[in-house]
């Protein structure tokens, strides 16, 4: 099939940026969209211009680098798909794809699609871990932990960390990605220790990084390639409020 | 020149504890003096970096991710395996170690794997610690599966995604650490050189993937944790980033690359569906659990639909070959198998190079709603790529290149023969001889990162005084002086080929003549074809756009460069090796009914290559490999 792609390009941080047109020709319904980026790719390289500059690595939809706003929806809107894993047959010949990068204060634009996510990281580093040390570690069955409780953990620790959820946002919020680490942490009995000073640290520097907050708008939960349910926000702020009284 | 892998006397139980004892401690005040790089962060890198800042040491560690969050150990699914015996079913760390030894055809060094079995279990609590959520049962405990062959019960999993977790569970600890202030992270930067002063390992030199700009760091010791070498065959299941970079560097500067034939091609991928692939997608091998190998025992009936194919029409090969281990026969077996059908022309899906794995006999045993349970995230994922209901119709499964069990050669201390430089996981050769076993990279990534390297390293950094040498070393310029050299070099050649049309063209050589069975008519072949291409390559490549800016066709084409030089030394290899083991299959090493034959005789030994310069020989030495717990034998899954 025939498409037209309407790319974001900038240079870099300082440029303003702007979205070019460019035809993608004889592209295969089984190719992922990716792939269909790096053929126009190769034909931009064969007419000396220079390529499309995106992040990806795995292309199998765990590692979390790619980042595209796909016709104005996080990852292209496809139920719990990342970017790698769209597939052209969801488009038909003749389609017109406009593909931007992630949009967010926090997420600065490095290069055409490609975005600076190092704030997902400070989140982390705020509090997203229990305080163990290598070694000198109880027995792994020391503490049982339900069933229900760690499959609870684990669809909390399903994030990927791509920031779909904050470039789906409108107030471009990190709250579904930190509330993740949060609820996932906070019903272990390995993390519930450390629990309020995580909900704590780990909001406080959402919110300097220039993150918004939530309200409310479920966009998160839908632009989720991985399906991570807004439950945790509520969670979050169970814990929060359980903090800031105690 | 015979190697010293260095590894302990004694009884074999006790190795890694005398050794433990034996290796000097550097003093709790002095380990803040010591400065340590650390190269990728996947599970051995990240799990090395956290470890070490913990302790004290300085750390510096560097990905080429935007995150350390996402190195491709990220990918792996099916689990890790540990010695804990929760299951009663008779598993212990001597049945460890020995299923690893004969898993990898009797190639490995003893100590060094029976170390990792010892170590298994210390990661399992380190993991629970971290808050990793692996999967439970009812009662609250940790819940084990059967995986890849093991006749026991011992692996740990967190759904279909437990590299995920358990790097999430190092990036948490490695979080903490740059938090703490004990290690500095670089994302985004590639390591493009090796700084030796001296034949003593002193830095790196990486680029700034962001700006371009080439920057030497110092340190008193380089841990290099960059993974394998498998994107060689262009397309395989490693991230596109995956790359032999880190470690050729480290080869070009004289660093031995050992048994860098042993590559391991996974039974079950997603087949290729065209020219336009990028890369193969690899599905857990747990599915093999359930699901039954077959193919069309007509040539006929391969365009048929799979549920016009009668019963008696269908081969059920492995089980037919394999009767005792049937469908759980090991990695190299099933793939090769998969192949002979599809040479047998009885392939199926596009261009026939594909095989039935059929879910119909499990679901009606256990249900649909079990097997959604088991597998539900592969199935959804197997729909996504190729548009078909497994629940209804048969994947389609075929093999890919997967895992390189070679790697930089190292001693018991996980250091090479480049005094200070130390290598983790994949990257290095150490435990898997030439097959891993399914469920044992997450286990040695980990013991490598968490158990072996901090106590390791100690031995090393105490016997040096730290900080003698600098970046103000006129070593570390002249390697910069070097880089941008290769890279201008790059760039002006302007050639009409792109890269990716150079990397499908040596993929393709070593898929067609050095993959999952190899001849010496075929490696001779490659042996000329790679130098060939090669020579195009720096004549005719054309990489866009400049250095001082992100460029990823410059990324790429650095990379192929090094696969260029790398791919050779592979093959030679190959072609040394008069043998089948494990994931090398000579065509001319085989018996009667197509099993693989060993020569113990002449070939129980680590090759490995000391790299001369592009187009030169490569110089072989060797270390003899000992068995004096386990009996050489015959692998035999019948």
């Amino acid at each position: 099939m025939d498409l037209t792609l309407h790319v974001w390009r900038q240079s870099g941080p300082k440029d303003k940026g702007k979205l070019e047109t460019y035809p993608a020709k004889g592209i295969s319904p089984d190719m992922s969209f990716l792939e269909m980026l790096d053929e126009v790719n190769e034909e931009l390289i064969k007419t000396g211009k220079s390529p499309i500059v995106f992040d990806h690595d795995c292309r199998e939809g765990i590692c979390g680098m790619c980042s595209q706003t796909i016709n104005g929806k996080a990852h292209g809107g496809q139920d719990r798909t990342t970017v790698c894993q769209l597939h052209m047959r969801s488009f038909k010949d003749g389609d017109e794809i406009f593909i931007e990068p992630w949009r967010a204060r926090a997420f600065p634009v490095i290069k055409d699609l490609i975005v600076d996510r190092t704030a997902l990281d400070t989140i982390m580093q705020a509090g997203g871990y229990t305080s163990c040390h290598t070694g000198g570690v109880p027995d792994g069955n020391a503490h049982p932990i339900g069933k229900p409780v760690a499959d609870y953990a684990m669809d909390a620790a399903e994030c990927i960390g791509c920031g779909a959820c904050v470039a789906g946002c409108p107030n471009s919020s990190a709250m579904l990605f930190t509330s993740a680490k949060v609820a996932q942490l906070a019903v272990l009995p390995q993390g519930k220790h450390e629990a309020m000073a995580r909900v704590m640290n780990m909001t406080d520097t959402m919110q300097a990084a220039g993150f918004g907050n939530c309200t409310n708008h479920l966009e998160c939960e839908a632009s989720c390639p991985k399906g991570v349910s807004v439950k945790f926000i509520a969670k979050l702020n169970r814990e929060y409020m359980k903090a800031l009284v105690s | 020149m015979i190697l010293d892998g260095k590894t302990p006397t004694g009884p074999i139980e006790k190795t890694w504890d005398k050794h433990r004892f034996d290796m000097k401690l550097v003093n709790p005040s002095n380990k803040r003096k010591f400065k340590v790089l650390v190269v990728g962060t996947g599970l051995a890198g990240g799990a090395a970096a956290a470890s070490l800042g913990e302790l004290g040491y300085n750390v510096e560690a560097f990905c080429y991710q935007d995150s350390s969050r996402r190195a491709h150990s990220i990918a792996a699914q099916g689990g890790i395996n540990a010695a804990k015996n929760y299951p009663n079913d008779g598993d212990s760390i001597y049945r460890l170690f020995y299923d690893t030894i004969k898993g990898g055809d009797f190639r490995a060094r003893e100590a060094d794997v029976w170390r990792l079995a010892q170590v298994s279990n210390n990661i399992i609590d380190q993991c629970v610690a971290q808050g990793v959520p692996f999967a439970r049962d009812y009662a609250g405990y940790l819940d084990n599966r059967s995986f890849g062959g093991a006749q026991v019960s011992r692996t740990f999993y967190a759904r279909g995604q437990t590299g995920q977790q358990l790097l999430l569970g190092a990036y948490s600890a490695l979080s903490r650490q740059v938090k703490a202030g004990t290690v500095k992270m670089y994302e985004r930067h590639e390591m493009v050189d090796l700084v030796v002063v001296d034949g003593v390992a002193k830095g790196i030199t990486c680029r700034d993937m962001i700006t371009g700009e080439l920057k030497s760091y110092w340190g008193d010791a380089v841990c290099l944790a960059t993974g394998g070498y498998v994107n060689v065959f262009y397309l395989s299941t490693n991230a596109m980033g995956c790359s032999v970079t880190a470690a050729w560097k480290a080869a070009q500067k004289g660093a031995l690359f050992a048994n860098p034939c042993y590559t391991q091609i996974h039974p079950t991928c997603i087949p290729q569906t065209g020219d336009h692939q990028s890369k193969l997608t690899l599905m857990s091998e747990s599915l093999r659990n359930d699901g039954r190998c077959w193919a069309p025992k007509n040539k006929e009936d391969c365009d048929k639909a799979p549920g016009d194919i009668p019963e008696e029409d269908r081969d059920y090969y492995l089980e037919r070959k394999y009767p005792s281990f049937g469908n759980l026969a090991p990695r190299d077996i099933a793939s090769r198998a998969a192949k002979e059908q599809c040479d047998d022309e009885r392939g199926v899906g596009p261009g026939k190079r594909g095989v039935y794995l059929d879910y119909a006999t499990a679901i009606e045993r256990v249900g649909e709603h079990t097997i959604k349970e088991r597998y539900g995230n592969l199935f959804e994922m197997y729909e996504k790529i190729t548009d078909e209901n497994a629940y209804k119709r048969p994947m389609r499964i075929y093999p890919a290149p997967h895992y390189s069990m070679g790697g930089l050669w190292v001693d018991y201390n996980l250091m090479s023969n480049i005094p200070g430089l130390f290598v983790l996981g994949e990257a290095n050769f150490s435990v898997h001889g030439a097959n891993r076993l399914g469920a044992s990279a997450l286990m040695q990534g980990l013991a490598d990162g968490y158990f072996v390297i901090p106590y390791t390293i100690a031995g090393y950094l105490a016997t040096i005084t730290p900080g003698v040498v600098t970046d103000e070393h006129p070593a570390f310029k002249e390697s910069i002086e070097q880089v941008q050299a290769q890279t201008d070099k790059l760039l002006n050649i302007k050639g009409k080929k792109t890269v990716s049309e150079f990397h499908r063209e040596l993929g393709k050589v070593m898929w067609e003549d050095v993959g999952m069975a190899r001849s010496e008519s075929s490696l001779k072949n490659a042996m000329q074809r790679i130098p060939e291409i090669r020579d195009e390559f720096w004549k005719n490549v054309n990489v866009t756009g400049s250095s001082n800016e992100t460029n990823q066709q410059l990324e790429n084409a650095g990379r192929l460069a090094d696969f260029l030089e790398f791919a050779e030394v592979f093959t030679a290899d190959a072609l040394h090796r008069e043998e089948s083991c494990g994931g090398h299959f000579r065509t001319e090493h085989q018996t009667d009914d197509g099993e693989a034959t060993r020569d113990d005789e002449n070939f129980a030994y680590v090759a490995a290559w000391e790299f001369k310069g592009a187009g030169k020989a490569p110089e072989l030495h060797k270390e003899p490999l000992k068995f004096d717990n386990v009996k050489l034998a015959v692998r035999s899954y019948k």
